[in-house]
């Protein structure tokens, strides 16, 4: 056994020096220079790929029909059970949704419901900036999505066009 | 102008005397209190910028109105007293922690002559009124009622005990080179040249001032009595609005004064670093800047307390029983040995700090 002179001199200089904290030191000053990664938000995005899976919207044919044909996949694949759709034959005889509900507040975002559709009529667009006032606004109706989903048809198609090589 | 030069010599001398020395205390109390305000901005843009963030950059330009804005904030916010605490001693407890903060400045040389309190016994003053300002956290703690704050006021009150004898030998080593208690004397005794300050022979006693410095005013790393992962935030748990404000407005007016201390004991206050170099202290114009002066003394301790905020960003908090183990069995020996080895060297007429 024996006191081992050397790794006690050895640790006393390196305690007493407080070289580890100097090298600490160092690295947090040297941050202190680096370039902020920051995104100063309202002013600056960052960019969102074109599988971002936010605000719903339902889309129409080029021609103005609306694509959903109410064979209720979304519903039921839905995790979440925040769809709740309705449908009726109409006088042409093709069926259409008389309701087609989306409750946002239980809607987890996952994006099966793009994934289920047959038709690509409900598709989950790039938009994350909105927010409910009032109770009951976070059911998102029919008409509100159609209505989203004429808005932006442009992005969504772009959305859609530069995602489709890798589905 | 004659009119208030008339209206001056009306007035008897003592009042006249009382007025000039309240004028004083307001000119240095309004820069102190604002620089108080400006170290907290300070250190979250320098703590956010060494975490590559940009700190706060929202109210007004640049930030630069966020302190107002906080001090807003705190004055309109209600302060409110838990039901079970001890009323009096709750709200005098902040003032406790505040006023011995402020009052230490009063024998602060910041330049030859300026001065409040030229007073013989300026290093024992602050010596007493630095250990005063802990009453405030123990008081305030205990007047909590509530089990973080107790726990953080007896944390506070060892911490703070274990400390101030390193940081007194500390002081002693000083006073052994400059053979003064009188501040103004400590500095003219290192003057000379940027060789002759006290940091040189003194080196070791600088560093355990400036680490039981941190240590007394509860900084990080050693700020186990704020702990706010284990005791949410220790002693000021209970406190809100005002009364939460002057706890804060004491602990940076604290680190100002640590640092100030730091420069004026060690780095010589207000004298500069190119004393001695005639060449350049005699120019017509820069000879100002390069002479001695206030701000030499304000840029010393803006870069300890640039320090301080470096010591935040970088180090983790020490465990409760590793700052005792480093105050006890590291710090006070390491004074005692640096004293001792001093003491022979004065006794053999060796002084090489002159």
């Amino acid at each position: 056994m024996g006191i081992n002179v050397g790794e006690n001199l050895k640790h006393y200089i390196k305690a007493f020096s407080l070289i580890e904290l100097l090298k600490g030191m160092r690295v947090t000053g040297r941050y202190l220079f680096d370039r902020k990664i920051t995104i100063q938000y309202p002013e600056q995005k960052t960019p969102l790929s074109p599988r971002f899976r936010g605000h719903h919207a339902l889309r129409r044919y080029p021609n103005g029909e609306e694509r959903c044909i109410a064979c209720k996949l979304c519903e039921a694949v839905c995790p979440a059970l925040a769809i709740k759709i309705e449908s009726q034959e109409r006088p042409d005889g093709t069926r259409r949704t008389t309701r087609y509900d989306i409750d946002m507040f239980k809607c987890i975002y996952c994006g099966f419901c793009e994934e289920a559709c047959p038709v690509d009529a409900i598709v989950e667009t790039n938009i994350f900036e909105y927010h409910f006032e009032n109770r009951g606004e976070n059911i998102m109706t029919k008409a509100k999505l159609l209505a989203v989903g004429d808005n932006h048809e442009t992005e969504i198609a772009a959305m859609k066009a530069a995602d489709a090589p890798y589905r | 102008m004659e009119f208030l030069a008339a209206i001056w010599s009306e007035i008897p001398a003592a009042v006249q005397n009382i007025i000039v020395i309240l004028l004083k205390i307001v000119a240095i109390l309004v820069p102190l209190i604002l620089a108080v305000a400006y170290t907290t901005f300070a250190e979250r843009k320098i703590i956010g910028y060494m975490q590559v963030r940009m700190g706060p950059n929202r109210v007004g330009p640049k930030g630069w109105l966020q302190p107002i804005a906080d001090v807003v904030k705190l004055l309109f916010k209600e302060v409110i007293i838990p039901t079970k605490s001890n009323r009096y001693i709750f709200l005098i407890a902040p003032m406790l922690t505040l006023v011995p903060a402020f009052v230490a400045w009063s024998v602060i040389p910041f330049a030859d002559g300026m001065i409040l309190a030229d007073i013989n016994a300026g290093l024992l003053f602050i010596l007493a009124l630095t250990s005063m300002g802990v009453y405030g956290i123990i008081l305030g703690g205990w007047a909590s009622n509530s089990k973080y704050a107790m726990l953080s006021a007896m944390r506070a009150g060892a911490q703070v005990i274990s400390y101030e004898i390193a940081m007194g030998f500390a002081l002693v080593g000083v006073l052994m080179a400059a053979g003064s208690l009188n501040l103004n004397e400590i500095i003219l005794a290192q003057s000379g040249s940027i060789f002759s300050w006290f940091i040189w022979p003194l080196f070791g006693l600088f560093l355990v001032y400036f680490i039981s410095g941190v240590a007394e005013t509860n900084r990080a790393p050693f700020d186990v009595a704020e702990g706010e992962s284990e005791i949410v935030a220790g002693f000021h748990v209970e406190y809100s609005g005002m009364a939460f404000a002057l706890f804060f407005l004491a602990e940076y007016a604290n680190m100002i004064l640590i640092s100030a201390l730091t420069s004026l004991l060690f780095l010589g206050g207000w004298l500069s670093p190119f004393q001695g170099l005639d060449f350049l202290t005699e120019l017509p114009v820069l000879g100002a800047i390069f002479g001695n002066g206030i701000h030499w003394f304000l840029l010393k301790t803006a870069f300890f307390l640039f320090f301080y905020l470096w010591f935040r960003a970088t180090f983790p908090r020490y465990r409760y029983d590793q700052i005792m183990r480093l105050g006890w069995k590291i710090l006070i020996p390491l004074t005692i040995v640096w004293i001792f080895a001093e003491m022979i060297a004065i006794g053999l007429g060796w002084r090489p700090w002159e």
